[in-house]
């Protein structure tokens, strides 16, 4: 804030120190990657600052997983290389929390009191897990699983022979829970609905990943939640057990809670900044403020198959949101081409793809084509009006790629949909036209016919 | 930027790209070699698709826009900013296929041996990757502009 001249009648406080720069991300993972990179492509030097409370280089949140399995170390988990803020002159703010952002004046307010004012600003502030409020949660031991330092905190806190009860069966309660059977923990999920990834899995697919639960012997507990953590005998003050709603009790030494994330908004709560369930944002990525944009898990972005916006907390729609972002903040003119719900994991070695609408509960102008399940495989894919809005593929899941491209595209798939399932699926399935368009070959050349 | 285009029009699905493939991938970069020796046995990258009598060579395509970089959740799959090659750092892949699920060509595939994802990396070590250099017919061309080739 400028002095004011003049008589003071109070000792002036010292100046705040005021940080310029011309490009300010909040959030330091994907979404700013992306829109660092996409930035740099195109203005070389415009001061480009990026703020997060994480202390951390940016690193892959995902591998958090295998950091607590003990199969990598946090070196192995840098998401850029070690010179990457150097080589794009970022200046990195880490370790500091935004507290507050001035709209009008432009200017973000740090939790040590300092400011950076900006000219365009992304925030790409992500998700904040969700915690139930129920008695005992603030109990010793009870976990989420999002950041380094969640896992930092359980590797310290658990013995390797600990009893954990992971509560949600989705994809951070699946990723959470091989990471703690790999560290040794013996673990009982517990599930609200009556299957484990209810919402990227049909029932078909949910019960091939059970059994690979049964297999490792994690205790699967459905159509249940936790409504209360007990203290341990002797130690109220840590985890001794959970109580389920139906009054059974599980005895534990650590509960995680993973039952997913919300858009953290707490930076634009009162603001000018339309919020739904998340930002929201235009095809530009921008907000309902000019020059402030967001993406990633924080942002209500466009779905290409449902036509709408919608909060999806996936990496790769956080990247892309983050890369269109970054293009519109240099000034050169981008379109977010949408996202949808897909994953890809790993299920106690069965591999598990899925996207779009996968189980559309009234079946009404759907049309479902599928392979029989097997132990190891299954694959079903969604048709409405002749193209591709949803799809699983479990076991072989190379196909799934060319498949997904078309549910992009919204390619009408009718004339080839019984091959989509095929083991030998391929671009060779295509049609001519459109495969050589893909490949980018241009039109095949006419047929010389030689005369006799 | 110079990329392998297919000729589906002469190709006549013989492999040998694959073979070729394989073994410029591989520790000995002998053909005899590598199947018996390396452990685990080298995988090619190109892989060729037939339907009825068509036959097209399908490897990465080295997009301008790679969705498989994009989507990585390591940064193990990355884009040269000074060549535009796409390629994987094997050391930083832990095996979660999402550029799998998100690349339209089909063109990476797994090692489930060594749980990792293996791509075309337009064999930095040559001139011309091995699997044009050994095409017997010609079917693929390596060149700036596909629609021409």
């Amino acid at each position: 804030m400028p002095r004011r001249s003049g008589k003071q009648t109070k000792a002036a406080k010292p100046e705040a120190e005021v940080l310029k720069t011309k490009y300010l991300i909040v959030g330091n993972s994907v979404g700013a990657v992306g829109a660092v990179e996409a930035i740099r492509q195109i203005d070389r030097s415009g001061p480009l600052t990026v703020l997060s409370d994480e202390p951390h280089f940016t690193y892959s949140r995902p591998m958090i997983a295998e950091y607590l399995a003990g199969e990598c170390s946090l070196e192995h988990m840098l998401y850029r290389p070690p010179d990457f803020y150097e080589r794009n002159r970022v200046q990195a703010v880490l370790g500091c929390k935004a507290v507050g952002i001035d709209f009008q004046a432009r200017l973000v307010e740090l939790d040590d009191g300092r400011k950076i004012a900006w000219r365009k600003l992304l925030l790409a502030t992500g998700g904040t897990p969700i915690v139930p409020r129920m008695e005992g949660v603030d109990r010793k031991n009870v976990f989420t699983f999002t950041t380094i330092a969640d896992a930092e905190k359980m590797k310290r806190a658990l013995p390797a022979g600990a009893t954990v009860v992971v509560i949600g069966g989705g994809l951070i309660g699946i990723s959470v829970t091989q990471a703690l059977v790999k560290y040794g923990a013996k673990v009982i999920v517990v599930e609200l609905m009556d299957r484990l990834l209810s919402t990227m899995l049909d029932p078909e697919g949910s019960h091939l990943a059970e059994e690979r639960f049964h297999a490792a012997s994690v205790q699967l507990v459905t159509g249940q939640t936790v409504s209360r953590i007990i203290g341990q005998a002797g130690d109220e003050t840590r985890v001794g057990g959970v109580i389920l709603q139906d009054g059974r009790s599980i005895s534990c030494d650590a509960v995680v809670v993973a039952i997913g994330v919300v858009p953290r908004t707490e930076l634009v709560k009162d603001s000018p900044v339309a919020v739904n369930r998340g930002i929201i944002v235009d095809r530009r990525m921008q907000t309902s403020v000019r020059d402030v944009y967001a993406c990633g898990d924080v942002a209500e972005a466009f779905d290409f198959v449902q036509k709408a916006d919608r909060v999806i907390p996936v990496w790769p729609n956080a990247y892309i949101g983050g890369r269109v972002a970054g293009q519109n903040m240099a000034d050169v003119r981008a379109k977010y081409p949408g996202g949808t719900a897909m994953n890809s994991l790993n299920c106690f070695g069965l591999s598990v793809v899925s996207a779009g609408l996968v189980d559309p509960g009234d079946t009404e102008g759907y049309e479902i084509l599928s392979t029989p399940p097997t132990a190891t495989s299954y694959g079903k894919i969604v048709l409405k009006k002749g193209r591709v809005v949803g799809m699983i593929f479990l076991g072989d899941i190379e196909r799934s790629g060319v498949v997904f491209g078309l549910m992009k595209d919204s390619v009408n798939v009718s004339g080839f949909k019984e091959a989509l399932l095929r083991r030998d699926f391929g671009l060779s399935a295509l049609p001519d036209q459109l495969r050589r368009q893909l490949l980018g070959v241009g039109p095949a050349p006419e047929k010389v016919v030689v005369a006799e | 930027m110079k990329r392998v285009y297919p000729k589906e029009e002469v190709c006549m699905g013989c492999h040998l790209c694959e073979v070729h493939c394989a073994v410029q991938h591989s520790a000995s970069r002998d053909v005899l070699k590598a199947f018996t020796r390396d452990s685990p046995p080298p995988l090619p990258r190109i892989r060729v698709q037939e339907n009825g009598r068509m036959f097209v060579a399908v490897q990465c395509r080295h997009c301008p826009e790679p969705l498989c970089v994009y989507a990585c959740l390591t940064g193990a799959m990355q884009q040269d900013p000074l060549t535009g090659t796409v390629s994987l750092d094997p050391q930083r892949c832990i095996g979660c296929w999402t550029c799998i699920l998100v690349c339209p060509y089909g063109a990476i595939r797994r090692d489930l041996e060594r749980h990792i994802a293996v791509k075309c990396d337009l064999c930095p070590d040559l001139e011309v990757p091995a699997c044009v250099v050994n095409c017997p017919n010609e079917a693929l061309v390596f060149t700036e502009d596909g629609a021409g080739a």
